[in-house]
């Protein structure tokens, strides 16, 4: 059952690197991240990777395999033939630290320019009633692992680095629809998500659902409802009247600050 | 980049220097809480974590945060919760911790809506709530079976919430709360050598750099969770290392109790690669069923004569309890995970194990396929994309796991403060609250409740130093540095035999599973004891290829101390107990012992300085379990404190109670 398989991984640091040829043992049911501990263990014992849980369920491990973007706790060997040569490179949008390590924190500067979720005044701790249904929209979008394979994926940023000032990604994207859809939630993010966060820069290409180890409909479920909502209000003559004479909602409360440089 | 073993870069006046109020060690439930707790009482934070911001194992959660607010069934209050903590824990919690635990868990959950966590709901719009093992009424607030995350990620964003206040307020996001992650802290700083010195400060090393940094800090609050890496079927992440245990015995804080480790029931076992990782109890929770190979369910012969009385007899009664929780009992597979790891391991041993070496485990006789999508969301995808099984059609083959550590740092239970001024510890790293058997559930809400007290208690500890900080020294700075390179420096020695650290990671592994495991033997114990000192003597020669920027055989090396620190401790007192108390079992002393119920095993080191010393001795002394109050015991029946309690511990009236109902006969259905 077990079998030598060809892996080729990218060893170096943000100066210069390159693809290093291994030939490393394969046993049944394994993942690709148990290969690369097999490498550190025998071969590499400085091989650098982030790994947590090994279950899919932390976001950590997340790399390019053969060019795709992947965990790699959750790609399984016996996806690939025997006989193929296994490509495992860093996630190509942010920076590399060593290895198959980046520097992700372009996701926590974008996360941190989220306005936070504002509880509703006169609501005390213990009193929050919500429907089911309605939890569930934005439940759906705090299953995110936050292992940005959406960001990194996203051609907006992938391929425009000066993009990366204006544009939050698909995963903060969703964030803001994500409270945008909780039921108590006592903020307007709609004019925030097109005006600070860039929902703008997204055409809807989907790449970011596809790459989704959560399986969240990112592109469905919470992008193209913002951009709906965000068109509806902008040409609504009603929405438009109102916003003037300051009826619109959430004019009358505070705002959360705006954080954009 | 500079050659790892050049020195000279990490002198001390080139180490990153950092001055914090209070400064916690882990980013999970436990710390993050106590840092929200520390920033709001206005004090100046450090959250230091290994992994990345919002990784922490606490992510693994999955069942649910146990809090009884009574929203399921309204005859849930902390007293029933109490109770079944105390007797999941076999009578040996600290009473005074399970008692605040259960009284403010509700408050703690209540809280996390105000800072945006979405619960499952039930049909009023309450947080809703579900059955897990010891719990008498359905009390686990969650979310799916992604509970964890949702704390995590909760948490998380309310720690950004007040980065977003510090910004509107002092235009800087970190002016008073900064998370240093992918940050390691190797040791701790005091103020002076004994064990009442108070707490100076901690060192670490930058993962991403390997550059080193100290912070100056009278609070110290460790929230670094358990132990589990040093076992070899594990739940556990990478991160569990011990490293809290050791920081706080090295500074001169006592270890309680660390034989009592958690094997969980359902681990998966096949294919082999995920061997170990976690199976939630809320399958069981939930409907799910265990099996042997024979199609039998086996828990009905297990059910221990303490429990006998609130266990169905019959399938037919355990599965009534389903609908009509009122009228009957529950089902044998919701006993507290002791129990039930021990019944798989005996049937699996006898020969009737499944194919893979576990029993089998079936939700998708009781539950829709579209319910168990529902609510069992991740284990579905779990077993789908790494078994090729199907969880909705047929059963999965599960078998015990290392998942938990009761034992830790003893603290003041109102505090959570160690016998260590200025050195708090909240979470799976304190002991104490959880005595020999943690409930599922109980974990998530004591990350809250004593996260939260450890935070408040060394904020105010800090107010009270404001005027007079203690300092670290340069030599103390020096030593750590020494210490923390010293994997670096074995090639330059001499006539030494370079080892490698995975190589002696994974026979640690090895042998913490085949000798300190769910069963033990005394001189299995004692071989396992000789054992760790070979290899921590292979430990000390292990030397590290590469440089110093992000190269984990480095850090396992350094990471592999507190492994092998943590494991003597837990064998010392793994063999010290002789008696069988939930997670710790003994083959040869096999049953409770009323009279070992009285003893916590409490281990410490001969030189509490804080530093690595390769000369230091644990020692270990039996101290005696604090007395329950009586407000508290009457809340039990006289015939289950019989069973616990020796006859002099029982007050006189239970005495008398319980004198005219004998308790040693089981009342059978």
């Amino acid at each position: 059952m077990a079998y030598d398989a060809k892996f080729r991984v990218w060893r170096g640091d943000a100066y210069e690197g390159d693809l290093q040829d291994y030939s490393v043992e394969v046993n049944e049911g394994e993942v690709v991240l148990d290969i690369i501990h097999r490498l550190q263990a025998t071969q590499a014992g400085d091989l650098a990777v982030r790994w947590n849980c090994k279950a899919g369920k932390c976001g950590s491990c997340s790399a390019e395999i053969n060019g795709r973007p992947r965990l790699l706790c959750m790609t399984r060997m016996s996806t690939f033939d025997e006989a193929e040569t296994i490509t495992v490179t860093p996630l190509r949008t942010f920076p590399v630290i060593r290895d198959l390590v980046t520097d992700v924190s372009y996701n926590y500067e974008k996360a941190r320019e989220i306005p936070s979720f504002a509880p509703p005044e006169g609501v005390a701790p213990g009193d929050y009633r919500m429907a089911q249904i309605d939890v569930e929209r934005s439940q759906e979008f705090r299953k995110c692992i936050e292992c940005f394979l959406c960001n990194n994926v996203c051609h907006v940023i992938r391929d425009h680095e000066d993009n990366k000032q204006n544009f939050a990604g698909p995963r903060f994207l969703m964030r803001v629809a994500e409270l945008d859809m909780h039921p108590l939630d006592a903020v307007d993010r709609q004019k925030q998500a097109q005006d600070d966060h860039g929902l703008g820069y997204c055409n809807i290409t989907k790449c970011c659902t596809e790459v989704c180890p959560e399986h969240i409909k990112i592109t469905d479920n919470a992008l193209i409802p913002m951009k709906e909502r965000v068109a509806d209000r902008k040409f609504d003559p009603v929405v438009w009247l109102g916003s003037k004479i300051g009826l619109a909602k959430g004019s009358g409360r505070a705002k959360a600050p705006t954080t954009k440089p | 980049m500079s050659s790892p073993t050049d020195i000279s870069g990490s002198a001390p006046a080139e180490v990153e220097r950092h001055s914090y109020d209070v400064v916690v060690i882990g980013a999970g439930g436990a710390g993050l809480r106590a840092a929200i707790a520390a920033r709001e009482a206005g004090k100046r934070t450090a959250i230091v974590c290994k992994s990345l911001f919002g990784k922490a194992h606490t992510v693994m959660a999955e069942g649910g945060i146990a809090a009884s607010m009574g929203n399921v069934n309204s005859k849930d209050d902390w007293q029933v919760h109490f109770r079944d903590t105390m007797r999941g824990g076999k009578f040996l919690n600290h009473f005074r911790m399970a008692e605040l635990h259960a009284k403010e868990a509700p408050l703690r959950v209540w809280e996390l809506e105000t800072y945006g966590a979405l619960f499952d709901r039930t049909k009023e719009g309450k947080i809703s709530q579900r059955n897990f093992g010891g719990h008498e009424y359905p009390r686990l607030a969650h979310v799916g079976d992604r509970t964890g995350l949702e704390l995590i990620r909760t948490l998380q964003q309310k720690v950004v919430s007040l980065q977003q206040e510090d910004l509107r307020e002092h235009g800087d996001y970190e002016a008073r709360i900064k998370v240093f992650h992918e940050c390691a802290i190797t040791e701790l700083f005091k103020a002076g050598p004994d064990v009442d010195s108070p707490i100076a400060g901690a060192f670490g090393y930058w993962r991403e750099t390997g550059r080193f940094l100290a912070f100056e800090a009278p609070s110290v609050v460790l929230a670094t969770g358990g132990i589990g890496k040093s076992f070899k079927v594990t739940s556990n992440s990478w991160e569990y290392t011990g490293d809290g245990h050791a920081l706080a015995l090295r500074a001169g804080a006592t270890l309680l109790n660390m034989e009592f480790v958690q094997f969980h029931p359902t681990g998966m076992v096949w294919p082999p690669s995920v061997k170990g990782i976690l199976v939630t109890e809320s399958v069981r929770g939930d409907g799910g069923v265990l099996r042997n190979s024979e199609g039998k369910r086996f828990m009905f012969d297990y059910i221990p004569d303490v429990f006998r009385t609130q266990y169905a007899e019959t399938e037919e009664e355990g599965d009534r309890w389903y609908t009509d929780p009122d009228n009957n009992k529950r089902p044998p597979e919701l006993l507290p995970r002791d129990e039930v790891a021990r019944a798989i391991n005996s049937e699996v041993k006898a020969g009737r194990g499944s194919p893979a070496g576990g029993v089998f485990l079936d939700v998708s006789t009781r539950l829709k396929a579209e319910d168990i999508i529902k609510k069992l969301p991740s284990m579905h995808h779990q077993f789908k994309e790494l078994a090729d099984v199907d969880i909705t059609k047929e059963p999965m083959e599960v078998g015990p796991t290392c998942h938990y550590v009761m034992g830790g740092v003893e603290v003041d239970p109102d505090s959570a403060q160690s016998r260590v001024p200025g050195l708090y510890a909240a979470g799976e790293v304190a002991g104490g609250m959880h005595g020999s058997n943690r409930l599922g559930g109980n974990s998530l809400s004591d990350l809250l409740v004593f996260g939260k007290r450890a935070g408040d208690h060394a904020a105010l500890y800090a107010h009270s130093l404001r005027n007079a900080p203690p300092a670290v020294t340069d030599a103390q700075i020096e030593a750590a540095t020494r210490a923390a390179l010293a994997p670096f420096l074995i090639e330059d020695r001499p006539n030494v035999e370079r080892e490698n650290a995975y190589t002696i990671h994974a026979e640690l592994q090895q042998t913490m599973n085949d000798l300190v495991g769910i069963i033990r033997k005394a001189d299995e114990i004692e071989l396992a004891l000789k054992k760790l000192d070979d290899l921590r003597s292979r430990a000390a020669v292990a030397s590290v290829e590469g440089g110093r920027e992000f190269n984990p055989g480095w850090h396992l090396a350094i990471d592999l101390q507190n492994m092998l620190l943590i494991s003597e401790c837990i064998a010392r007192a793994a063999l010290a107990r002789e008696e069988s108390r939930g997670g710790h079992t003994r083959d040869d002393f096999p049953g409770m012992n009323p009279e070992w119920r009285k003893l916590n095993l409490v281990l410490a080191t001969d030189t509490p300085t804080g530093l690595r010393d390769s000369q230091s001795r644990i020692t270990l002394v039996k101290q005696e379990v604090p007395a329950m109050r009586a407000d508290l015991l009457e809340l039990f029946d006289p015939n289950e404190l019989q069973k616990y309690l020796t006859d002099a511990e029982l007050p006189a009236s239970v005495a008398a109670a319980a004198s005219d109902a004998p308790a040693d006969q089981p009342q059978r259905g």
